[in-house]
């Protein structure tokens, strides 16, 4: 702090010549640590270790990750481009995230090297302070920028991750699949938001129109709550599917979610219900006209 | 444009061809009235598939047609509704409430057989499917 008041007393020099004289004090820093990298990355994983982080992950390996942060970050701080950085880091998270590594551990590692790097800095200039105080002047902005680059990079990464999941669930989740000639069902099962409602509704009328459907049975069996969105949601999926032409018969409300309906008081005059999955096939099918008999009371009696 | 109106057997098929306005929604109720009659049609099938956009001026023209044909002793069926088509106007609440709906033409025409089979066996009165 008493150096930064006496720069400001003294006249500033010009932003050409502290551009230079920060290359040069970076290059001076990025040889001291080039020197020092064994010991300095041995630290470093000694105080990951100690710190308990990186857990899901055995010494041999935090090491050897060490090894290559520690070569980009001093990469990063020679060139000043954090595009290889950016790179590594994503590379980086693709492969710890799914070993169920968290962002604080990764931030943490980061902020370490960069206390590990300044605590050398400081044993190597402590005798020059003012060395030392412009040293760290241009290595403070290049080393947060670092850790924040890892740090975004990470959750870009994870974010990337979860979308995708997030996809592939809704894909998975609204199958629509046709049991007989013109009788689709819809198994719903987890959370209906309205972004789900909208597909859901979307998927069923095309399979509708595919199969060219007559009778639709949607199962709820597999929907924990219902809320008057959902049920509102539920109401337009039966009405658009009989503007197609196909009856909705809904079975599987569980009594809580009957009892939601009728608390909230949602109006379901329009749809069909039917207690279970079997109950709403049957009626399907006899909806149809087909009717299920066992096979011996099909052959004629002697 | 005006929109043609077929005979088939006992049934009248009108087939919208394109984006109708207004007008032309008012004059194909009229037509089909009047034919209804003239043709002592037991059934009516208006063919939507062409259609993109359904207002509440087409939806309630529909409702109209079904309504006043059955009250000049005919059964209507709104056939084609595309499946945007069909979410769309459950998002704005048009819903066409008591007014038969069918796949496609050939969906409407096996209804209408139903119902008017029905008709004959029962007696009119019991129709409403809604």
């Amino acid at each position: 702090m008493a150096t930064k008041g006496k720069d400001a007393q003294s006249p500033l020099p010009d932003p050409q010549a502290q551009t230079e004289s920060t290359a040069a004090l970076l290059r001076e820093l990025v040889a001291h640590l080039r020197q020092n990298r064994t010991q300095l990355r041995e630290e470093w994983a000694r105080r990951i270790t100690r710190a308990q982080l990186l857990t899901a992950m055995t010494e041999e390996e935090i090491f050897a990750e060490a090894t290559s942060v520690y070569d980009n970050y001093v990469e990063a701080l020679e060139t000043g481009t954090f595009e290889a950085l950016q790179a590594y880091a994503r590379n980086l998270s693709e492969r710890i995230i799914p070993r169920g590594v968290e962002t604080h551990e990764v931030v943490g590692i980061v902020l370490l090297l960069r206390d590990v790097l300044a605590r050398s800095l400081f044993g190597k200039y402590h005798e020059d302070f003012d060395k030392l105080n412009r040293i760290l002047d241009a290595y403070e902005p290049a080393a947060n920028r670092i850790a924040n680059t890892v740090a975004v990079g990470f959750v870009q990464e994870r974010e990337r991750i979860i979308r995708q999941q997030q996809e592939a669930i809704r894909e998975l989740s609204t199958p629509v699949l046709q049991v007989r000639e013109r009788l689709l069902i819809l198994p719903i099962i987890g959370v209906i938001d309205p972004q789900r409602a909208r597909q859901l509704t979307e998927q069923l009328l095309r399979a509708i129109r595919t199969n060219r459907a007559k009778v639709v049975v949607i199962d709820i069996t597999g929907v924990a709550a219902m809320d008057s969105n959902v049920a509102n949601h539920l109401v337009q999926t039966v009405e658009a599917s009989r503007l197609l032409g196909a009856t909705v018969i809904v079975t599987g409300l569980s009594p809580e979610i009957a009892q939601t309906l009728v608390t909230i008081g949602v109006d379901l005059s329009e749809m069909a219900t039917v207690g279970d999955l079997q109950g709403g096939i049957e009626e399907a099918e006899r909806l149809l006209g087909y009717k299920v008999l066992p096979l011996e009371e099909l052959t004629p009696k002697a | 444009m005006e929109v043609p109106i077929l005979k088939q057997g006992h049934y009248l098929i009108a087939s919208i061809q394109s984006a109708l306005t207004d007008a032309d929604l008012s004059q194909l109720r009229e037509a089909l009235i009047e034919r209804v009659g003239r043709f002592r049609a037991r059934g009516v099938i208006v063919d939507v598939t062409a259609l993109d956009v359904m207002d509440s001026f087409a939806v309630r023209t529909l409702r109209d047609i079904a309504h006043m044909a059955r009250l000049r002793g005919a059964e209507t069926v709104i056939v084609g509704i595309q499946p945007e088509v069909a979410f769309a106007m459950v998002q704005l609440g048009l819903t066409l409430k008591g007014v038969s709906t069918a796949l496609d033409l050939e969906e409407g025409l096996a209804f209408l057989n139903i119902q008017t089979q029905l008709r004959i066996d029962r007696g009119p009165g019991r129709l409403d499917r809604g």
